[in-house]
Order: structure tokens, then sequence, then C-alpha cells
């Protein structure tokens, strides 16, 4: 009770950290930011520090998880024991287990689930430093991540809280004003304004509940601009690099082919490949507004794809097996 | 709850019927439950309330002890809320330590209580920073026939109303009433793609995609809020369901609680 400051806002209407009532902190991301994640994503939110990671869709385990008709999503919301100035003990608390529970459920509207099903989409979010409102911005992390691993979405998912002090209405509370304020209401919502999370505890009034969604909207506005600009800024550079990373799959391909022992000449696999990579990528970078055009660069052998097309359809499930046996082999290795 | 397996057909069932302006069990939208309720069924604990709704049934036991306040709060009284989803109560839940959706339901009560101040904690400090009474309040799940939640919010303001502080049996000096302010009292709704029902029974909880909890105040201020489940809700939605939560709130108060 000591520290409660006095007066949270002052007579210039700017609050303890100089922000106006309805400023959030600054926010920065970085994408892709560990190597064996199929997506993630670093965000600092003020003092706060999260890092999300995202696994999947991938194989299930223990079977009896598994949904026959959608995938499942997990969310693991875990703080480190260094985060916040009195160690807390690792591992789940009652806390952490029900922000797990509702951050999945403020994702599970948005992902495409019916795609994968029997599988498993794991959302991993660790708050490296804690203060104020690390479940929206575990959100907010989680929510790139996702779309940077390609999972199918209908959109991301922004949230902001907002909260009471001094009798005023203020987003994205800083450590005072939510350790002493009146009120707390962590919301998510996709772009279209529907909510995916909220809760709410402290007091307020119907009038001032509704004045809260409307500046929590905007709050969620500003940090989607902020989220789209991180994925549009990796899915631009990798449109320009565009060649470097396709030599591989032009090998693995080329192995299979001749595991397959077709006598096709070398130049038309490459094409292929070249196809089978444009396929992998369009979906990727359609989640966000660039159009990655790559279909027009090759234009010249669309005849060719038509009948690489074509055999595909024959040869398509052998050549899948064939390329997880050596996946497999990999692995053992 | 989402847990407990539901035929396509069932839910079929029960949104034709919704399109129609009906429910399976013949209540309006926004209609609760008969509720029952017994204040201080067990002798032992402080206070206690068995309280059926519907055919759902929770006994909340409100037990008491002398202990230490956190160091943040050295002035005040503790309050530790904790559900239990007693296996008798259905064929779904199990023995064990609680999972999440007891965890989030116990947890929601909890903030309720405590949110809108309804237990005068500084009255609970018996020595400032040295000893506070910290109060239990365990709610036991005798029998799901859903929406859990408003049944223990309910259960649980219930049994604090009756609850003595065991000054005497402690060494504390007297016995005293639990210092109540205020009486918290949550309404669920629920969203299955149209309308939105309050007190869902068991189906209706297991086939929407939305389950919204509001926790509203004698003077029809807002202190708790919960969205459970996997789908969205709209702001228009939201906001009718607040409006509507905080006038049934303020009849199930006027009609249980202020009689006790």
């Amino acid at each position: 009770m000591s520290d409660k400051p006095e007066k949270f806002i002052d007579e210039n209407g700017l609050r303890l950290d100089g922000r106006r009532i309805d400023e959030i902190r600054p926010m920065k991301m970085e994408i892709g930011v560990l190597s064996r994640a199929d997506g993630s994503c670093y965000l600092e939110w003020g003092k706060n520090k999260v890092l999300a990671a995202v696994y999947g869709p991938r194989e299930l385990h223990p079977r009896r998880l598994q949904k026959a008709d959608s995938v499942l999503i997990r969310y693991r919301y875990n703080m480190a024991a260094f985060s916040v100035e009195d160690r807390i003990r690792p591992g789940p608390s009652r806390r952490s287990t029900e922000i797990s529970k509702v951050s999945r459920e403020a994702f599970e509207p948005v992902v495409l689930t019916h795609l994968y099903p029997g599988a498993v989409i794991d959302v991993f979010a660790e708050v490296l430093q804690a203060d104020a409102g690390t479940r929206t911005a575990a959100i907010n992390a989680a929510s790139v991540a996702l779309a940077d691993a390609g999972i199918p979405m209908k959109g991301l998912v922004s949230a902001c809280a907002v909260g009471k002090v001094d009798g005023k209405l203020v987003l994205d509370l800083n450590k005072p004003e939510d350790n002493y304020g009146d009120a707390d209401i962590p919301m998510a919502m996709t772009s279209d304004g529907e909510i995916t999370l909220i809760q709410m505890d402290g007091d307020v009034t119907q009038e001032e509940f509704k004045q809260a969604i409307e500046m929590c909207k905007e709050g969620c506005r500003q940090i989607m601009e902020i989220q789209k600009e991180t994925l549009r800024n990796k899915f631009t550079k990798l449109d320009e690099v565009d060649i470097s990373d396709d030599e591989e799959d032009v090998d693995v391909s080329a192995l299979v082919e001749s595991t397959l022992e077709s006598a096709e000449d070398d130049d038309i696999e490459d094409k292929e490949s070249d196809s089978d990579e444009e396929e992998d990528a369009t979906p990727e970078s359609s989640e966000e507004d660039e159009d990655i055009d790559v279909d027009e660069s090759h234009s010249d052998f669309e005849a060719v794809e038509l009948v690489e097309d074509f055999e595909e359809s024959f040869t398509d499930v052998d050549e899948e097996e064939d390329v997880s046996d050596g996946e497999d082999d990999e692995e053992k290795d | 709850m989402g847990n407990e397996v539901m035929s396509v057909l069932k839910k079929d069932y029960i949104y034709n019927l919704m399109l129609k302006g009906k429910r399976a069990d013949g209540r309006n939208f926004d209609e609760i439950r008969d509720i029952e309720i017994s204040t201080n069924v067990i002798e032992k604990a402080e206070g206690s309330a068995w309280i059926k709704m519907g055919g759902t049934e929770i006994l909340v036991g409100v037990k008491m002890q002398v202990g230490t306040p956190f160091p943040d709060s050295a002035d005040q009284g503790v309050i530790i809320t904790s559900m239990e989803l007693n296996p008798i109560a259905s064929p779904d839940f199990e023995a064990g330590p609680p999972r999440e959706n007891a965890i989030e339901m116990a947890r929601v009560t909890d903030r309720g209580i405590r949110e809108s101040g309804a237990i005068d904690l500084n009255k609970l400090c018996i020595t400032e920073g040295e000893e506070v009474w910290m109060v239990f309040i365990d709610i036991h799940v005798l029998n799901n026939e859903g929406n859990i939640q408003d049944v223990s919010s309910l259960g649980a303001i219930a049994a604090l109303l009756t609850a003595v502080v065991p000054g005497e049996r402690e060494g504390r000096g007297e016995d005293m009433p639990m210092p109540i302010r205020d009486m918290p009292v949550s309404v669920t709704l629920v969203d299955i793609g149209g309308e939105m029902m309050v007190d869902p029974d068991l189906d209706e909880e297991t086939v929407c995609d939305t389950r919204i909890t509001i926790v509203s105040n004698q003077d029809g201020s807002i202190s708790g809020m919960q969205k459970s489940g996997d789908g969205a809700l709209t702001e228009e939605k939201l906001l009718k369901a607040v409006s509507i939560a905080c006038q049934k709130a303020s009849e199930l108060r006027e009609a249980h609680l202020l009689n006790i």
C-alpha cells in the first residue's frame, strides 16, 4: 500500500509515465527469432518482454487427445521466475492456468481449425520480463507468431487493456495503474471488432464499460498496424531474396525423382520444384496484404507445368511416401 | 464445458428452437431456473449454503482461520476461493487436482467477491502485518446440470452472509458476523449463434460457442467479467449481455439474498 501514487494523472492530463490517457506504450516486435520454431515473435511493450513460439500443426500425442474434426490448439502462458520483482515459483500456477485457457480461446475463433484434424498447434508464450499487461502482450506476440508459422487464420488478433484510475478510463495500464487502479479490463479483438477475449475485475459503471470498449478498439487498431507492419517487413524481404532458399528443395526433389528412376531431364524437375515452392509460399504471403506475384516470372513454363501437374496426379502418393521415408531416416541418423 | 459428448442433432435441435424463440426446457431467453437456497447447513463451517438452480446443486462452505497477511496488504484479511468439480457431480468429472475449468470458475467467483469489496477486509485484520483472518471459500459441486459459475457465485455470497468470524474459538476476542458490504451476483449468458440466453442448462452450455459471465453489484456497477469458450462476441452483443446481466442480478439479489 505504501508506494501508491497520490495522483495517477497530472493537471496536464498526463499519466505517471508521461502518456496521454488514450496512448499505448511504445511497442516493438521482431519476427522469426527462433530457428527451431515454425513461427516466433519477440515483443517489447513498455518494459514487458515476451517471446512467443508456435510449433505445428504437428502430430498430437497421446492420441486420445486428438480431435477428429479439428486441430487442437494448446496455449501455454508462462512467466519466467525472474520476470518480476519477487521471484515467482516456476511452473504452472492457478493464474497462469486461467490465462492460458482464456488466451487459447482468444485464438480459437480465428484459426481455421478444421483444416488439420487430429493435429495440434502449440503456442508457447514466455514472459521474460513483466510490467503490467503481460497476457495482452503475450497474445499480441502469439498472434504474429501464428502468422509467421503460416497457420491459416481469418485474421490477426490484437489485445489491449483498459483500466480506471482517478475515476478516469486509461488505455494500456502501466504497473502502478495496474496495482492500485480501480479496474482492469483486458480485451482481445479481431480486425473487424469481434471480441475474442474479455475479462474484467474492478468496479466500473455500465456507461464506463461501453466507453472502455471503444478505447480498447482504438488501442487494438494501433497494435494491429504494428503487427501487420512486422509481418510485412519479413515477407517482403523474403520476396526480394527469393531464390536463395530454393537450392535445397531442388536437391530433395531431384533425389526423389532419381529414386523413382524417372527418365525425365533435369530442366523440367527444376521447374517443377519451383512451382512447388510457389504453392508453399502463397498461403503464407497472402496472410498479409503484400501479394507476392510469383506466377508471373514463370509464365514461360506454364505448358510444362500443366504436364507436370498432370503427371503429379499419378505420382503424388508415391512421392510423398518417399519424402517422408527420407525424413525419417534423417531423424534416425 | 464443451467436453460432454453431444450429437450434432442435439445442437441443431437447440439451435432451431432458438430460431423459433424457444428453449428446450420451455424457459424464456432471459429466464433463470428456479432457485432454492438453504443456509447454515454445515454446523462445523463458519458459514455455508446449499444451493440448487434448476438441477445444478452446489454446496459452499466458508472456513476461517488466523494467518499472516500478504506483505502488500498488511492490514487486510485474505480470501482464498477454490472449487472442486467432484466426480459425484457428473460422469465427466474426475478426481484429482483442479483443472482449468474449475480454476477459471473459482477465480471468476473470487474476483467478483474481491473486487466488489463485498467483504470489508480491513475489519478482518487482527494485528497489522502479523495476524489477519483468512477466509476460505470452498465450492463443492454436487450435481452438474449446467451453469456452475452462477450457482457458485450466488452460493458463495449466501454462505458469506451467514458466516460468523470464530473469534472465541481461535482466542481472538468475540465472535462477530462476517463484515459484508456488497452482494456481487454473477449472471452468465451463452451465445449459440443468435439470441443470448441467461442461465444455460447443460445442453445449452455444451453446444454454445461463447459464454459470458458478468458480475454486478448492488449499485448496478460491474465488478467482474469473463468470456469463456471458443467463439467471439460482437460489441453489440456484449453490451446487451451486460445490461441483461445487471438487471437479472438485481432480481436475484432481491429474491434470494436480501432475506438471508
